[in-house]
């Protein structure tokens, strides 16, 4: 059987100012009608420019340079901009990742989708509608003669993402390229697009490229899979193959990090191809700690942090005619006591509110109501500055996004020794010293404390990031998804950072994140949040193994199947 | 929507007794308005009868509320320079001005759009640099002095149109329209293209920038990946999107226009409200300018709610709250 569409030794170029950036380097894949073939890989792998290449939608000045396109029998890379054009929309479908950007704000579904279906299949302006309502109703879009009148805003995430599906599926094409198509969308709604295309594949013998990131969507939803790593084809074949028996390194690697459900590792395989892991010696930073004014307590189960029915209302504004403006409760009653030493785990949906919890923490929102104690003194409400200011240096935080969470004209040696400056702790000199010091700790060196963190890569940014949180020597780490903008392997250093941090220093961390693998990892005691309501709070190895609640037990249902079976991990553990 | 509306009008009522309030003050208390009123010889007598008549001995807050309520019902008071009513002054010089404005606006939207959407659609073609350059040329040339130029080069050199003054009128009721006559253009056009310039490259700049940004989202290479043909994609995707906060500009632009068409006025002799207003000035004619005053607070406030419900209109977002 010929391939729908088969990919001979593409190469795609971008020419600049400092030398040709080959983006793909000889790739060549087969995608069959009919079968989803996954293209996984990390950022600047080049996976996108696959889906870009074949459509002709490359960004200026990316060209083409050797190799060849066939699809359907047909040569398409040297098709001229109109013919390409009349393939895409009408042959090959496109989804992008961020289904709250991929339509136009301005028009309603229906008009978006009648537009599409006019200008490909030439029908009526009735034809058309009925094909609109045909293809929402594929979609399953509930009550889409209602439905088809609404602006996208009006839909949520992954109402919108079925949206784009269904305007992808427009005229019928054979090819369907979706980019990222779950990235954006919590767990519960990612099975079911991925089921959904699952389904659409069968129904419509399409054939599919799934671009991802994500190990865990191949494992569940692809037949085939390519790896790429900087622009070049690494491994491929059937994704249970691949999974099951990676011979190349760089999938070994990539599949070792990948957080596991099943059981927790004491740290993360080596995740070296890209980033140096760093197996940091943090014992003598230690020393320094002990050697501060803080006391450092190890190992004593008495509570760091008691949070008491908290609570946290925003208002809608107001307006002059409707009086009463509504309330959002984000949180509600939320309960739980933080031991010392102990990392206590936060996981929960967008929305749910985790993320405001660990605001008031750190006292950047004030609670409605509730009290937050720290060492069993209260830091909530009118409180003493000197106990405030002690409270805000015992705690630190770690964003979720290494890119804002920096001032961006200021140099890492001053990022990071700003805090240190604000409490008093040194004198510029010797904050300095401590700066290089915490530097070296996280895995760089010394003169990249006289850089700008633009220039730098995410993975080190959130490095830098944690050397920040450091330096005033904390007691309490918040990390608020420190992981969630990263490439699974980098992920899988900041998180073993993090983890040698805990041993080496005791320090007591509260991990906040909606993945479920990545908390397994993790936390000791997990606490799980929906819609501002702590559901659950149990061991994490008791959760997973028997959860309480009914919501748990639906999160636990949709975590990606686990990629890999046990032995192989295990195998390539004991050989690296 | 109705509800967003009323509360807009609310906060226009709102804005305008502020307005009135400053209006108030200029008159009252800006010199002595019965001296200003009574000749010299007027003796303590006569002025003391001029102050009860005008109400002047009651208490400062029951003379706003008259001042406003007489506003309300079109009572500007009296002109202290040419004696006659402010109203009847208003509403002769009020066509002048607003036509020319109303040119001025149209020229300005209608050539800005067009050549923002191209310099946008091909930043690195030889005619887009050309819009830029001249764009810069008109954001950094003060009004006054494009006028006298476009005076020298269009009157003077080749004595294509009239320099000065307002001609070809037509009288249709009350108002008085230059635009009905090929001469009464010939005055307009000159007035108005030194007023539209400055409008028109701000315009320009605004909507090529917008559209830029536009034509780089999401939904844009969404639209072309489902294979829409370039004139679907630029105009019903790009330009709608790139228009939303274009529309504020012009808004408060067209605003400025009228409220500062006063050098433009002054430099082509053109007998709008704008001249009436430096001719006040110069006579210390108190309720002229105040009430010059309530007139343009009154445009921008319209032109405020006109841009809000434009909004609303292109922008379903908008509509639900």
């Amino acid at each position: 059987m010929s391939s729908l569409i088969r990919i001979n030794n593409l190469q795609v170029e971008y020419p600049s100012r400092h030398g040709v950036f080959i983006a793909l380097n000889q790739i060549s894949l087969n995608v069959d009608a009919g079968t989803i073939h996954g293209l996984v890989g990390e950022s600047g792998a080049g996976k996108s420019t696959v889906g870009s290449a074949i459509v002709g939608l490359l960004e200026n000045p990316g060209h083409i340079t050797a190799g060849e396109i066939i699809f359907d029998g047909q040569r398409i890379d040297e098709h001229s901009e109109k013919s390409l054009r009349a393939l895409r929309g009408r042959s090959i479908g496109m989804i992008f990742q961020d289904p709250l950007t991929s339509l136009n704000p301005l028009l309603t579904v229906a008009e978006q989708l009648t537009e599409t279906i006019i200008y490909h299949l030439k029908f009526s302006r009735k034809e058309a509608w009925e094909r609109c309502l045909q293809l929402l109703r594929e979609v399953d879009i509930p009550d889409p003669e209602q439905r088809a009148h609404y602006y996208p805003h009006q839909f949520s995430g992954g109402m919108r993402q079925r949206v784009v599906i269904a305007l992808a599926l427009c005229s019928e094409p054979k090819l369907l390229i979706a980019d990222e198509p779950t990235t954006a969308l919590d767990v519960s709604v990612q099975a079911q697009i991925l089921q959904l295309i699952k389904r659409l594949t069968k129904s419509h013998n399409l054939g599919v490229i799934l671009v991802t990131h994500d190990m865990g969507v191949i494992a569940q939803t692809t037949d085939k899979v390519t790896v790429l790593y900087q622009g070049q084809v690494v491994e491929t074949g059937d994704t249970q193959t691949i999974l099951k028996d990676p011979q190349h390194g760089y999938t070994q690697s990539l599949l070792s990090a990948v957080p596991r459900a099943d059981r927790k590792l004491k740290r993360f395989p080596h995740a070296s191809w890209i980033e140096d892991d760093v197996q940091s010696n943090f014992s003598d930073l230690l020393d320094d700690w002990k050697a501060s004014s803080v006391k450092i307590v190890k190992g004593e189960s008495q509570n760091i942090l008691s949070v008491n029915k908290l609570n946290m209302h925003f208002k809608t504004a107001g307006s002059l005619f409707s009086g009463a403006s509504k309330i959002i409760k984000a949180v509600n009653d939320v309960s739980f006591d933080v031991k010392r030493g102990e990392v206590f785990g936060i996981v929960g949906e967008s929305g749910s509110g985790k993320s405001t919890v660990a605001r008031m923490i750190t006292r950047l929102y004030e609670p409605t109501s509730g009290n937050i104690a720290f060492e069993g003194e209260s830091v909530t409400g009118t409180i003493p500055k000197v106990r405030l200011n002690h409270y805000r240096r015992c705690t630190q935080m770690i964003f979720q996004d290494p890119y804002s969470s920096m001032n961006p004209r200021m140099r890492v040696r001053d990022i990071i020794a700003e805090p240190i400056l604000l409490y008093g702790l040194a004198n510029k000199k010797e904050a300095f010293l401590r700066v290089n010091k915490l530097l070296e700790h996280i895995g760089l060196d010394t003169a990249a404390g006289l850089k700008f963190p633009h220039e730098f890569s995410g993975g080190q940014r959130q490095r830098i990031s944690i050397a920040r949180a450091l330096a005033t020597e904390p007691r309490l780490l918040i990390c608020d998804e420190p992981t969630s903008a990263l490439d699974v392997s980098i992920q899988a250093q900041i998180l073993n950072i993090l983890k040698d941090l805990q041993e080496v220093l005791g320090l007591t961390m509260i991990f906040i994140s909606h993945d479920l693998p990545v908390i397994r990892q993790m936390c000791d005691r997990v606490a799980v949040m929906k819609q501002g309501h702590l559901l659950e709070l149990t061991e994490t190895a008791e959760l997973f193994n028997s959860p309480k609640h009914e919501y748990t037990r639906t999160l636990l249902k949709l975590i990606p199947s686990a990629p890999v079976t046990c032995d192989s991990v295990d195998s390539h553990i004991t050989t690296t | 929507m109705l509800k967003f509306l009323l509360q807009r009008i609310v906060q226009g009522i709102v804005v305008m007794l502020v307005v009135a309030f400053v209006a108030f003050c200029i008159f009252r208390f800006l010199g002595d308005p019965v001296n200003n009123m009574v000749g010299d010889s007027a003796t303590e007598e006569e002025k003391e009868q001029i102050r009860q008549q005008l109400g002047l001995d009651e208490p400062v807050a029951m003379q706003y509320l008259k001042f406003v309520s007489n506003i309300a019902q079109g009572e500007f008071g009296t002109s202290y320079r040419t004696r006659t009513s402010v109203i009847e002054q208003m509403k002769e010089r009020l066509p002048a001005t607003l036509e020319l404005s109303f040119i001025s606006g149209m020229l300005s939207i209608l050539l800005g759009i067009p050549m923002g959407i191209y310099s946008a659609l091909h930043p690195k073609s030889w005619l887009s640099k050309q819009f830029l350059v001249g764009s810069l040329m008109g954001i950094s040339i003060p009004t006054f002095l494009t006028g006298l130029l476009l005076i020298y080069l269009f009157s003077v050199v080749l004595g294509w149109f009239p320099s000065q003054g307002r001609g070809g009128l037509v009288e249709l009721g009350w108002w008085t329209t230059s635009l009905l006559t090929v001469k009464g253009w010939s005055y307009i056009i000159l007035p108005a293209l030194t007023l539209c310039i400055y409008q028109m490259t701000l315009i320009t700049r605004m909507v090529r920038a917008e559209m830029i940004e536009v034509m780089r989202t999401d939904y844009i290479k969404f639209a072309k990946a489902r294979g829409l043909p370039d004139r679907i994609v630029q105009y019903r995707h790009g330009l709608k999107n790139s228009l939303v906060p274009v529309i504020t500009i012009i808004g408060l632009q067209l605003g400025s226009v009228v409220a500062f068409s006063i050098i433009t006025e002054t430099v082509f002799n053109w007998p709008g409200l704008g001249q009436m207003f430096i001719q006040s000035i110069e006579f210390v004619d108190i309720p002229v300018m105040s009430a010059y005053l309530i007139f343009v607070g009154a445009f921008f406030v319209i032109l405020n709610l006109l841009v809000d419900i434009a909004y609303a209109f292109i922008d379903p977002r908008l509509r639900v709250h």
